[in-house]
């Protein structure tokens, strides 16, 4: 990025040491910084994951957008791209792995599987949308996007990243801890956050017919 | 393709030989076998040794709602030829049939597969586990009366999704505003997690042959690992550096292929079929054209057969650039051999991008042709790929590898597996060819044209890493050369048979519709009731089957060389989990 883009307008830097000296605000060296060097976890789930390694490499080149160092482990990434179908077998890991990333940490979530359960959405392993357990910053349509859908996105990203502000990001509000509850494998999966659900569900009846028990309730 | 029907006059007539225990399958539409359940390991037996049925490729069940189940067995011989069907019936109420794993052990996970998914019990099988979905899962899926969470209706296409204008979303029909469902009275609080205590019990430490007390450790490997070539996983047990057992984990990427694909009308599996074997899309098209042209009985014209084998040949050349790649990337030279090899898969995807719209996904096919001809100019670049910069470029890869030191030392004589090991665990593809068994599907039991081009199987006899990718190379290279003869005998004509349609109509009846594939032997078994969505899609995923290999190569190596020869299988996560 060039200095003037990061350039308070109003304040004039003499010509001769604009190419040396740049006076900005806080925020936007820091956003800059760090909407110029994401760290995306390196880590693909299905189909959508050879087109990241394709962005990755030559002819696409994410590289040039600063984002090149691709991280095997969660503690030194970024940004964890979703690239692919999540399925209840994996969520677990999935969600784990989104909780060990340091903050700040975005989500993308990468084509259709990985935004709304995709072609395989009425699967019974298959979870309609990453966005079910964690909080999505980007999605990228597409199935599979293509390189440049990808690369679009990451630049998305990189614009919400600019526009952030170090006063009200939460991850250094003082009592700031967002650890998602890691979901269990049952009879089928289950989420922590809906044992509630489940109670009242129950108190209701049985479960047997559960689209009439829920129509009902809504009547009620 | 119908000519292959006369293949199977070679086989025996089991029912006069063995009478009242062995019937021929008389239900129209269905050949083969129906064996007696008690006789079945006897015959199985049989036809090993008397016969040389010795490659077992594809195990399956089969739900016959209401009345029974039944698992099909498909045989070949090592040598060639057309399959041998066998068939046998068991209730539903409580299914088993007898386990052939102690005698072919290619069907060690496909027995798993079925128990996971259609609860058959396979008696005497060794680890009878589920293998897809996890330890505790309720149900048994493929069976048809289990209904999953989002159901709307037994097949597509269904009815409107927006009644009175309005979008539904299966959401919201359903409590937890998800796809999830629990048997009736389960209680969570009460409930213990049945873990993954199997998975590390199924692990054995060898007897020791000295009193030298020593500690054997477990190694998790994955699913999020950057080596496994997805989200794969396996547990390994090792002393020091050394592996002394190993078990692979499945089911991370477990997508219901099957499951959709029985909802799905024949039409609409094709794009999923893309989705197996995400690198080779085409070859999946293939064979899955293949299986449903089998049961309507139609032929593609001329044009289209040489269109769909070129494609085939560039998707395996593809793959098996992107292979090689990765293999270096796993043995350690990080990203480097893999760029130029992507750098090649780059242009025959354009060409796939041209011909279908899409870059990875094509969904080309159709039963009885192609979608589309080529576009103008593709025939051109294909020529140009084909005569001069893949050969090229395959000479380049090859020579900066094949007497590079450091692959040498670190792939010769790792990962063996002999020629009766690869052909009893129904490994295929270069696999099996590496190990010294010259079967090819294109020479084995032709299909499409390529009875009518002159190439080479290449086979090697070490069986190890570097033999395999040795194979994966000439393989690139015979397979330029089967398009540069496809290019030359090309006709001019249609590229499609009769009239294109959406629904079409698929008499009763099975196939089992098998290609070369570039990771092996790629076979869908369809039965069909004649309704507009077939009643079983079973899908041979040869990296699945593969992957029987794992154990037995990985055994006495160390643990970085494990990484190597899990490469060097080149499994796609999508096919393996399906």
């Amino acid at each position: 990025m060039s200095s003037e883009k990061l350039n308070k307008p109003e304040i004039k830097v003499p010509p001769e040491l604009q190419n040396q000296v740049a006076v900005t605000t806080l925020d936007k060296i820091y956003n800059w910084s760090r909407s110029n060097s994401l760290w995306p976890m390196m880590f693909g789930l299905a189909c959508c994951a050879i087109e990241m390694i394709m962005t990755a490499a030559s002819r696409f080149d994410f590289s040039r957008f600063g984002m090149e160092v691709m991280r095997p482990s969660p503690r030194q990434a970024d940004v964890m791209i979703v690239s692919g179908t999540v399925t209840k077998k994996m969520v677990p890991q999935i969600v784990r792995l989104f909780n060990q990333m340091g903050e700040p940490k975005y989500v993308l979530a990468m084509g259709a599987c990985a935004s709304g359960g995709g072609p395989f959405k009425e699967g019974y392993n298959v979870i309609s949308g990453i966005d079910k357990y964690l909080p999505v910053d980007v999605y990228i349509p597409g199935c599979p996007p293509t390189p440049q859908a990808l690369i679009h996105g990451l630049i998305v990203l990189q614009k919400k990243i600019e526009s952030e502000k170090l006063a009200e990001a939460e991850w250094y509000k003082k009592d700031f801890y967002e650890e998602i509850p890691v979901p269990v494998l049952g009879p089928d999966l289950m989420d922590p956050r809906k044992y509630g659900v489940f109670q009242e569900l129950k108190m209701k009846g049985n479960l047997e017919n559960p689209v009439e028990e829920l129509a009902k309730g809504e009547e009620a | 393709m119908m000519e292959e029907v006369t293949l199977v006059s070679q086989i025996p007539a089991f029912d006069t030989l063995f009478p009242e225990k062995v019937m021929v399958d008389s239900r129209k539409g269905f050949g083969g076998f129906i064996i007696e359940r008690d006789f079945f390991l006897d015959f199985v037996k049989e036809i090993r040794k008397t016969w040389g049925y010795d490659f077992l490729s594809s195990i399956t069940g089969v739900d016959y709602f209401p009345d029974s189940m039944e698992v099909v067995y498909h045989f070949y011989r090592s040598l060639g030829g057309g399959a041998l069907v066998v068939k046998v019936q068991t209730s539903r109420d409580c299914p088993w049939v007898p386990s052939i794993a102690g005698i072919y052990q290619g069907a060690e996970f496909q027995e798993r597969e079925a128990w996971d998914l259609l609860g058959i019990k396979f008696e005497g099988h060794p680890d009878l586990r589920r293998i897809l979905m996890w330890e505790g899962f309720e149900g048994f899926p493929l069976r048809k009366d289990w209904k999953e969470a989002y159901f709307e209706e037994e097949g597509k296409p269904y009815g409107s999704r927006w009644p009175d204008g309005v979008a539904e979303h299966s959401e919201d029909k359903n409590p937890f505003g998800d796809n999830v469902k629990y048997p009736d009275n389960f209680d969570p609080e009460k409930w213990v997690p049945a873990g993954e205590e199997a998975l590390y019990l199924s692990l054995h430490k060898p007897e020791q042959a000295n009193d030298l007390e020593t500690e054997a450790i477990i190694v998790n490997l994955g699913p999020q690992h950057p080596s496994t070539h997805g989200v794969f996983r396996m547990a390994a047990l090792v002393e020091g550096e050394t592996i002394v057992d190993l078990q692979p984990a499945f089911g991370y990427l477990h997508r219901n292929h099957e499951k959709i694909g029985e909802r799905n009308t024949y039409l609409q599996n094709m794009p999923f079929t893309d989705r197996l074997d995400y690198i080779s899309s085409m070859s999946n098209n293939f064979a899955y054209a293949l299986a449903v042209e089998k049961l309507m009985g139609v032929k593609p014209p001329e044009r289209a057969e040489y269109i769909r084998v070129i494609m085939a040949e560039l998707t395996r050349i593809s793959s098996h650039f992107m292979s090689t790649g990765f293999l270096l990337n796993d043995l350690g030279a990080f990203f480097t051999p893999a760029l130029y090899a992507l750098k090649e898969r780059e242009l025959i995807l354009d060409i796939f991008e041209a011909v279908s719209g899409s870059r990875m996904m094509c969904n080309y096919f159709r039963f009885g042709g192609v979608v589309n001809d080529l576009p103008e100019g593709i025939f051109e670049k294909i020529k140009d790929l084909a005569y001069e910069r893949l050969p090229k470029k395959i000479d380049e890869l090859d020579a900066f590898l094949t007497d590079n030191e450091i692959v040498r030392s670190r792939c010769i004589g790792i990962g063996t597996l002999t020629a009766e090991q690869a052909i009893n665990m129904s490994v295929s593809g270069p696999i099996l060819r590496a190990s010294g068994v010259p079967y090819d599907v294109r020479r084995a039991d032709p299909y499409s044209v390529y009875d009518r081009f002159d190439f080479r199987v290449p086979v090697l006899y070490h069986g190890d890493i570097y033999d395999r990718y040795l194979i994966r190379i000439e393989e690139m290279r015979e397979s330029a050369k089967i398009i540069q003869q496809a290019i030359s005998q090309m006709p001019e004509g249609p590229i499609f048979e009769g009239r294109a349609q959406y629904q079409v109509k698929v008499p009763a009846g099975e196939a089992y519709g098998r290609v070369e594939g570039p990771k092996g032997e790629l076979g869908f078994y369809l039965v069909s009731n004649g309704q507009a969505n077939p009643w079983r899609y079973h899908v041979r995923a040869p990296s699945f089957i593969n992957l029987t290999s794992l154990k037995p190569m990985s055994l006495n190596q160390k643990v970085a060389d494990v990484i190597a020869i899990l490469g060097s299988i080149d499994i796609v996560l999508g096919e393996v989990d399906r």
